[in-house]
């Protein structure tokens, strides 16, 4: 095989990474915002219990509870793929709503005192003041987010994903290169990770507040 | 209908997988708690600033499991044959290591450079200042983040079950796949894990209480 050849074979595991991690982070945002209004509810114990449960536990034993144990117990098949999102889900959501949380407490009150004295209605006010503070506050945090579910993914081929590691392992099994393809393949996480990471950095930097 | 008398007959295997991952986990942790001391020091001090650097950014911008099969299937190929846990322990280090440096780099980064003048001036040596002066202030500092630090890499002990370490994921698919009983053994998976990382959970939170 060919070097090229190599790489045209990874392409289709790399877009199940990509759309897996894609997927998974758009629809952890609504949820991000959902575990914060449950956490300011009366329910907010609920809330404390979602974020505890996903960080005390491992994902690779979230992964293998849904993906061995939905079937048996709801009778509902949903695959590894279906597992996986649920899964990075219900943990991005939370991951998402602590990132909400911070940009809020984060928000300097004299902005918002200064908006209001000026008369800017609430639609106003969120229109040219939170909503942008907001943004600028957790963006970067966020693609730390981002970061951490492209890297977990990969754990998804434990329970049969076609991701981009196991794209590199049907290769392996073929050329017995594993040093090669391996190696590769840490190479291309990092091509992805390592300019998100910084951006994140570099835009934190330019956006700090003070 | 749970089969109670079989996972009673589990437990011991599931003791031992318990143990397992305490036991590499811990090595993981103390070897790159001291991997990260160090690389600290030496970023403090000026030495090695690039490579270091890029030691942390590959450490953290890469998948464990992708660290953990380039050694696990990728050594042999060099002629190095190593044991499924010696790569673990490995491959924690590797990564592990690469968090403490950030946590201990951000230490020595935010104590005022006026105490190392003041302490030059007063004729220090580079391991005095650094035994006298910064090194109890940064331990104290950072306490919390390490701690944190640590409890992340016990929980990914938990990625070697793909190399066959016999820790709680790998006896909970190696029984599965034998038994057949999905139920009993997902069931003493999360029982495992409960009782493995809550009490380090609640560790964490006591000690970041304690020293807020």
């Amino acid at each position: 095989m060919t070097f090229t050849e190599i790489l045209w074979q990874l392409l289709p595991g790399l877009w199940q990474t990509v759309s897996l991690t894609g997927l998974s982070l758009l629809l952890s945002l609504p949820g991000g915002v959902a575990y914060v209004l449950l956490s300011q509810s009366r329910f907010s114990w609920l809330a404390r219990l979602w974020l505890e449960l996903f960080r005390t536990i491992p994902l690779l034993v979230w992964l293998f509870l849904l993906f061995f144990g939905l079937p048996l117990w709801t009778g509902l098949d949903i695959g590894g793929v279906g597992s996986a999102v649920l899964v990075f889900v219900l943990w991005g959501s939370t991951e998402a709503g602590e990132v909400f949380r911070g940009a809020w407490r984060a928000l300097p009150p004299a902005q918002l005192e200064a908006a209001v004295s000026l008369g800017l209605t609430a639609r106003q006010r969120w229109r040219y003041l939170l909503l942008p503070l907001l943004l600028r506050l957790s963006l970067p945090p966020l693609m730390n987010v981002a970061t951490r579910l492209i890297k977990t993914s990969s754990l998804t081929v434990l329970i049969g994903v076609t991701e981009l590691t196991k794209a590199g392992q049907q290769i392996i099994e073929r050329e017995d290169n594993a040093l090669l393809i391996y190696g590769l393949l840490l190479l291309g996480y990092f091509a992805i990770c390592f300019p998100l990471s910084l951006a994140a950095r570099q835009l934190e930097r330019r956006w700090s507040l003070l | 209908m749970l089969d109670w008398a079989f996972m009673a007959s589990q437990v011991p295997d599931y003791a031992r997988a318990m143990l397992t991952t305490l036991g590499l986990g811990g090595l993981a942790v103390l070897l790159s708690w001291v991997l990260g001391v160090s690389n600290a020091i030496c970023w403090y001090f000026g030495y090695a600033r690039w490579l270091i650097g890029a030691y942390v950014e590959l450490g953290r911008n890469t998948p464990l499991l992708i660290q953990l099969f380039l050694l696990y299937f990728g050594l042999p190929q060099l002629g190095i044959l190593l044991s499924a846990e010696a790569c673990g322990v490995l491959a924690l280090t590797f990564l592990g290591g690469a968090y403490f440096t950030e946590v201990y780099r951000a230490g020595f980064a935010g104590i005022p450079l006026e105490q190392a003048q003041a302490a030059t001036a007063l004729g220090l040596s580079k391991p005095q200042l650094l035994q006298l002066v910064l090194w109890p202030q940064v331990w104290q500092r950072q306490l919390p983040a390490a701690a944190a630090t640590g409890c992340f890499l016990l929980r990914e002990t938990t990625v070697l079950s793909a190399i066959a370490v016999a820790e709680i994921m790998y006896t909970t698919t190696n029984g599965i796949a034998l038994y057949y009983l999905t139920y009993e053994f997902l069931l003493l998976m999360t029982l495992g894990c409960l009782l493995l990382f809550v009490p380090l959970s609640l560790g964490l939170r006591r000690l970041e209480a304690r020293l807020a």
